[in-house]
């Protein structure tokens, strides 16, 4: 099954969609640990996301990722900002002038994601960050491409990969983002960072569990 | 929540036009995107400085945009870091040929958003060096965290490389100036209550009437440890022994480096202060307690800093860099010289600090 220009433009609204529903929850679980803005930032993110869909619904996927990064990095600010702009960006670059996605393509995508996240912020795995959420994900995805699956497992697996990641991230000691400064204090807390990656990939699985 | 807004979400828009409105003859403001510049902007054959960060921390930044401090600053939404656009087209409205310098509080947003930003200023050919302040003694080791968090040390940075740039410092001399005064200045911050972000409504933490959190940042987040409340010369005591007995600071920043044209990794170490130095105590009001608080800790800061050996040969007492309303204060210590002196006693005209005009 591929994904098309206009799946990737629905996936994109029903990431929205489900930030703003989210966004109260999110924004709690930063202020747990961090400055109870994440929710409110991702929020105003994807709204600009939105505003800037129709310019670009005539073009290659890449181009639609690459337009989605660059309205985050110009309207979140925060550490999402540039960590979603940057792999928004850079997944939309991996997929440069493709106009139907394939399984595959999917591994490029998130792996370019994980890459630009990691290049930005320079996070290690169990730093109690997005990063944890994301390269679960990754490693599931390339596992489940290895053993032949389509396109609807593989998001589904990813999903489930990115929720056990971001569950993981509740008795992790932060070492990166505002979370560190609270040392000891910031165990027993999910990640709110973490939390929108799952988010986010889950969205994914659902947009590809209904197409088909 | 009670607080006088109309809209939570038109709060930072709201108050930058009203600033606009208030003080014509210092600063100008442009939105979409939004940053405040000095009125006189560009400065031509001067080094412009752009600094910027989450709003709710006022007068800082936009209240240190003026003659000899500041010339462009860049607000966020409250307590959120700045998007790079903002940077960049300060950076462009503002330079005068000389070069920029952005002058960063050390938190992983920011620090982000101003390296995109200095990096596409770069590739549109304007000169730009990017200087980190990190001064909060209350986060102990680099290793372990995102690093020290920039606070009070920002606002006299902000005043004394400001005056230096007046004076005609190049950009390369105005960073080591700024680095000289972010490992030369040292802060500890404590909170009485939390505050409340207008769109989030409700206050970040609880803080029981009888607690209070020591080592807090200026974002209303919670500090380092909670214990139960303490008297001023108890809380002074416990702030000012932490600046002043806090060991040599080493850590890695990421700065620019011109020649090779890429972020390089360098290593800076604070030297501890001792005995026989001089310092500018600045008492920083987060907010909310009132004014008639303030003298009371500096009259135990200027006690203590006698008894260690320090000589307070300036002082800065005030809210200069807040945490919206909160409850609290935190003091800075900055070791001076001539040099650092001379500046600090330049002209200023901003809207939160104005002398020798
Ligand atoms: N260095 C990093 N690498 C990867 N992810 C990070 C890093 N630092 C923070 N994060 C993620 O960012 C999330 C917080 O994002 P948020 O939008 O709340 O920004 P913020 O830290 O509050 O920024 P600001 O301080 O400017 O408001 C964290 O939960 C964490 O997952
Ligand atoms: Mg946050």
């Amino acid at each position: 099954m591929a994904i098309t220009t206009v799946d990737v433009l629905n996936c994109l609204r029903q990431m929205a969609d489900v930030i703003h529903e989210n966004k109260e929850y999110l924004t709690d679980l930063d202020s747990a640990i961090g400055d109870a803005d994440h929710g409110i930032n991702m929020d105003r993110g994807f709204q600009a996301i939105l505003k800037k869909l129709p310019s670009v619904e005539d073009k290659d996927a890449g181009t639609i990722l690459k337009t989605a990064g660059m309205a985050l990095v110009s309207s979140v600010g925060g550490a999402a900002g540039p960590l979603y702009g940057t792999a928004f960006m850079q997944a939309g670059m991996a997929i440069a002038g493709k106009y139907e996605l394939e399984a595959e393509d999917l591994l490029a995508i998130l792996d370019a994601a994980l890459k630009g996240v990691i290049m930005r912020g320079r996070a290690n795995l169990a730093d109690k960050t997005m990063v944890d959420a994301i390269t679960p994900a990754v490693n599931v995805i390339r596992e489940a491409l290895g053993n032949g699956a389509g396109t609807v497992e593989v998001l589904e697996q990813a999903a489930a990969a990115a929720k056990k990641g971001m569950k993981d991230t509740i008795p992790m000691l932060a070492k990166k983002g505002r979370a560190s400064y609270l040392g000891e204090r910031s165990i027993g807390h999910q990640d709110p960072g973490a939390t929108s990656s799952y988010l986010l990939i889950n969205t994914m699985a659902e947009m590809a569990r209904v197409k088909e | 929540m009670k607080k006088l807004i109309n809209k939570p979400e038109d709060v930072v828009k709201e108050e930058l036009e009203g600033l606009a409105l208030a003080y014509p003859d210092i600063v100008k403001v442009h939105f979409d995107p939004d940053y405040v510049y000095r009125a006189d902007a560009p400065v031509k054959g001067k080094v412009a400085l752009i600094s910027g960060g989450g709003s709710g921390h006022e007068p800082m930044h936009g209240g240190l945009v003026g003659l000899g401090m500041l010339d462009g600053a860049c607000p966020g939404q409250v307590f959120t870091s700045p998007t790079p656009d903002q940077m960049l087209e300060a950076a462009k409205m503002v330079h005068g040929g000389a070069g920029v310098l952005y002058i960063v509080k050390n938190y992983t947003g920011d620090v982000m958003n101003f390296e995109m930003a200095a990096d596409m200023a770069r590739s549109e050919g304007i000169r730009v060096l990017s200087i980190l302040i990190d001064d909060d003694t209350a986060v102990k080791d680099s290793t372990w965290t995102a690093g020290r968090r920039g606070v009070g040390t920002t606002v006299l940075a902000e005043k004394i490389v400001g005056a230096a740039a007046e004076k005609g410092y190049d950009l390369k001399k105005l960073a080591d100036l700024c680095r000289k005064v972010n490992i030369n200045g040292r802060s500890m911050g404590m909170a009485l209550t939390s505050c409340t972000v207008p769109m989030a409504g409700k206050p970040t933490f609880d803080l029981p009437e009888d607690e209070m959190e020591i080592g807090v940042g200026i974002h209303g987040e919670p500090g380092r440890e909670r214990m139960s409340l303490k008297t001023a010369d108890e809380i002074t005591e416990m702030l000012a022994l932490s600046i002043i007995d806090d060991p040599a600071y080493s850590r890695t920043v990421r700065e620019l480096d011109e020649e090779k044209g890429e972020w390089v990794d360098v290593t800076l170490e604070d030297p501890p202060f001792k005995a026989g130095d001089q310092v500018l105590a600045f008492v920083n009001n987060m907010g909310g307690s009132a004014a008639v608080e303030l003298p009371i800790i500096y009259r135990k800061l200027h006690e203590i800093c006698e008894k260690k050996g320090l000589k307070i040969v300036r002082n800065l007492i005030g809210p200069y860099i807040t945490s919206l309303e909160m409850q609290g204060c935190s003091i800075t210590l900055l070791k001076m010289d001539d040099e650092l002196l001379e500046l600090w006693d330049a002209p200023v005209k901003t809207i939160g600090m104005r002398w020798g005009i």
